[in-house]
């Protein structure tokens, strides 16, 4: 009898580990599906297909400003010589739309950083537009109806062409890394994004990590406990819960209304993303503290430590491993948030790469969501791409977490 | 065995109550504890021992509920006076608790650390002499010399017991009060530590709480006998052992408590 019981224990335990397995492994090929998509997705996102012209700078005369050259009208035209059948007017407009609308100032960007350019013939690759990108990377069905598709029969003509004499190159998208956002998808990029991201986790880690810590300290070791004290723990608490746009929707009735802080800049998202970490930062901080060995805290006390060197000597290095990483769990959290941000103005349409807490500027979350939202198909891939590097930053930031954790780790 | 019975007391404590919450733990107690001497606390478990050891460096301060009435003087100085800084109290007493707790450092910073807590020594290499004698005066330096970088919290447990008399001492404490050290080691490393405490007391006052009546028999000079939070009975170890005067005393020491 006994040993049937032993049987029956052994099986509930087989039975317990062979759950956890096929839960574990649900969660491994979801992750894996969701990533692969997402990797599969971005793919175009990655290259850009250019047209290899040659550029007739000759005939420009030495003593015009390099800035104010035509350059439009010079890509233009080396683009027509390419199709001298082309004469009609409309027909001619149709043909330029097939390069990017970018390819002028491409020129430009590139006479003025090498002037010796400025007079010679010469061969320059300039983008193409999403649509005739999309074209070389397969992504247009010829054989559906005309008006089905966003290229018509003679674009496609004029594209096969190009190809055909060899003039068409796919090259890793420079833009996309570089670039802040843009009307034309060839041309936008997540730099901008990042930056703005990047400089508003700074802001939130400067100001959250320090005020949460020391309210935690505060609280665990120093404060009396009364009325007040459990009043503003229950609140902290609650805090922690508060839907993140809530958050938003005080930074824009406090920070921005009220004190007059600019819309859209790093500086108000910061501080509306530190209002979220806070509760975080702060609840983690006094869970590490109270879980160092209370006799540490006797011994130090009875070699005539002060409370305050207890607290600076013995608890805070042994409670750091966990302080950082409660840190960077609300620090990620914030970098992957966009609700609040939305509120505040982080939405905006932005090109500039921002340089300073003050300069407008969006997050990456947020950039995912514009691109998302946005009609041209190109998109799409951005929209992966993109995520895909929020995701590995956020990787990024973990393994910070995982390095310091070990690094601080303290052995009993 | 005492020829030192007529030391000086050192350690006042007259009509000591003490609290916790409602909850009375300690019942008037008045003891002279001696200098250069040993004195140990017996008593059933939960009498109070620890309590009053801990009122002896103010440790029960630390504890929210716990309220201490009474006075206890060391060195003719009230030390529940409110003029007293706790810090510097305890900077003169040092504890050894029942389980050993180095801190999570090496050997030699936990034993310089009372030293340069207190500021009281400034140069490396008497920082370094300070680290040796204590080590040595606590009988672990032959076994630490090599692994003085080691965590502290690396040492078996009887060495981390002498490590922490070792940090106790450093700090050239007048007081020391040792709360069971030896219950959570084997018979060697006790036999080491009572030998200790028999060296350190020529320069030391001690306070030991056991529960083996052989080691206060071993190593006190005197011995007090605590009972549901009253003081029982104290005087020399011998004659408490012997022919004690209470009887609960008596039924204590030879076994028959229970
Ligand atoms: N922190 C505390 N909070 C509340 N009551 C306490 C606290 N510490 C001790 N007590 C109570 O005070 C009484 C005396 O405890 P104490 O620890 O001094 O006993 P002890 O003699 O040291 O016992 P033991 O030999 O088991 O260590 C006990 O009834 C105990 O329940
Ligand atoms: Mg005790």
């Amino acid at each position: 009898m006994s040993s049937n019981n032993f049987k029956k224990r052994h099986r509930a335990e087989k039975r317990f580990k062979a759950y956890g397995l096929i839960s574990l492994v649900t969660a491994a090929i979801m992750l894996i599906v969701i990533i692969g998509s997402m990797i599969y997705k971005s793919i175009p996102a990655f290259t850009n297909y250019t047209l290899d012209l040659e550029v007739n700078m000759v005939s420009q005369s030495l003593d015009t400003d390099i800035e104010e050259i035509n350059y439009r009208g010079i890509v233009r035209d080396s683009f027509f010589s390419l199709f001298p059948e082309v004469q009609d007017r409309s027909e001619k407009r149709k043909l330029s739309k097939l390069i990017s609308s970018s390819a002028g100032y491409s020129l430009r960007d590139f006479i003025i950083e090498n002037p010796t350019y400025g007079n010679k013939k010469f061969y320059f690759s300039v983008l193409f537009t999403d649509d005739s990108d999309l074209f070389y990377k397969g992504y247009v069905d010829v054989y559906l109806p005309e008006d089905e598709r966003r290229l018509d029969n003679q674009e496609i003509f004029w594209l096969t062409k190009l190809q055909s004499r060899g003039r068409v190159e796919s090259k890793i998208s420079r833009n996309l890394f570089l670039n802040g956002d843009s009307r034309e998808p060839e041309v936008a990029g997540f730099y901008g994004a990042t930056i703005g991201s990047l400089i508003t986790i700074f802001v939130t880690l400067v100001l959250s990590f320090p005020i949460g810590v020391i309210t935690a300290i505060y609280l665990e070791n120093f404060a009396i406990k009364n009325r007040i004290t459990d009043f503003i723990e229950v609140n902290i608490n609650n805090l922690a819960a508060v839907p993140s746009i809530i958050f938003g929707l005080l930074g824009l009735a406090v920070f921005i209304n009220f004190f007059g802080m600019p819309r859209s800049v790093p500086l108000v998202g910061g501080l509306v993303l530190s209002l979220m970490t806070l509760p975080t930062i702060i609840i983690t901080t006094r869970s590490s503290l109270q879980s160092v060995p209370p006799s540490i805290r006797e011994a130090a006390l009875a070699m005539g430590a002060s409370e305050m060197q207890v607290v600076f000597q013995h608890l805070l290095p042994a409670a750091l491993p966990g302080i950082f990483t409660g840190a960077i769990i609300g620090l990620a959290r914030a970098f992957g948030e966009s609700a609040p941000l939305l509120l505040i103005g982080m939405v905006a349409f932005i090109v500039d790469i921002p340089a300073s807490i003050n300069d407008p500027a969006t997050a990456l979350p947020v950039q995912i969501y514009l691109w998302a939202d946005s009609p041209e198909r190109a998109f799409v891939a951005k929209t992966s791409a993109a995520t895909l590097i929020l995701i590995g930053l956020l990787i990024v930031i973990n393994l910070v977490a995982v390095i310091l954790r070990k690094r601080y780790e303290v052995k009993w | 065995m005492n020829d030192q019975l007529n030391n000086k007391s050192l350690i006042q404590c007259s009509n000591v109550n003490v609290f916790y919450a409602d909850q009375q733990a300690l019942f008037d107690i008045n003891l002279d504890i001696r200098e250069n001497e040993v004195t140990s606390l017996i008593g059933p478990s939960g009498c109070g021992k620890s309590t009053f050891l801990r009122c002896i460096n103010r440790m029960n301060d630390v504890i929210d509920i716990c309220k201490v009435e009474g006075s206890i003087s060391i060195d003719n100085q009230n030390i529940y006076d409110p003029e007293v800084d706790v810090v510097e109290l305890r900077s003169r007493i040092g504890m050894v608790f029942q389980k050993p707790n180095p801190f999570p450092k090496s050997v030699y910073d936990n034993v310089a650390y009372g030293p340069k807590l207190h500021g009281r020594i400034l140069h490396q290499e008497d920082l370094d002499r300070k680290v040796q004698e204590s080590l040595e005066r606590a009988g672990l330096w032959s076994e630490v010399k090599d692994r003085l970088h080691e965590p502290g919290t690396s040492l078996s447990g009887g060495q981390q017991q002498r490590l922490c008399i070792a940090r106790a001492i450093a700090i050239d404490p007048s007081v020391i009060l040792m709360d069971e050290p030896c219950s959570a080691l084997d018979p060697i490393a006790t036999a080491k530590i009572e030998e200790l405490i028999d060296e350190l007391k020529s320069k030391y006052t001690i306070t030991i709480v056991t529960h083996s009546m052989q080691q206060a028999a071993r190593v006190s000079q005197r011995t007090a006998f605590f009972h549901l939070g009253k003081l029982i009975e104290v005087g020399d170890t011998e004659k408490i052992f012997r022919s004690p005067e209470h009887e609960q005393t008596e039924a204590y020491v030879t076994g028959r408590y229970g």
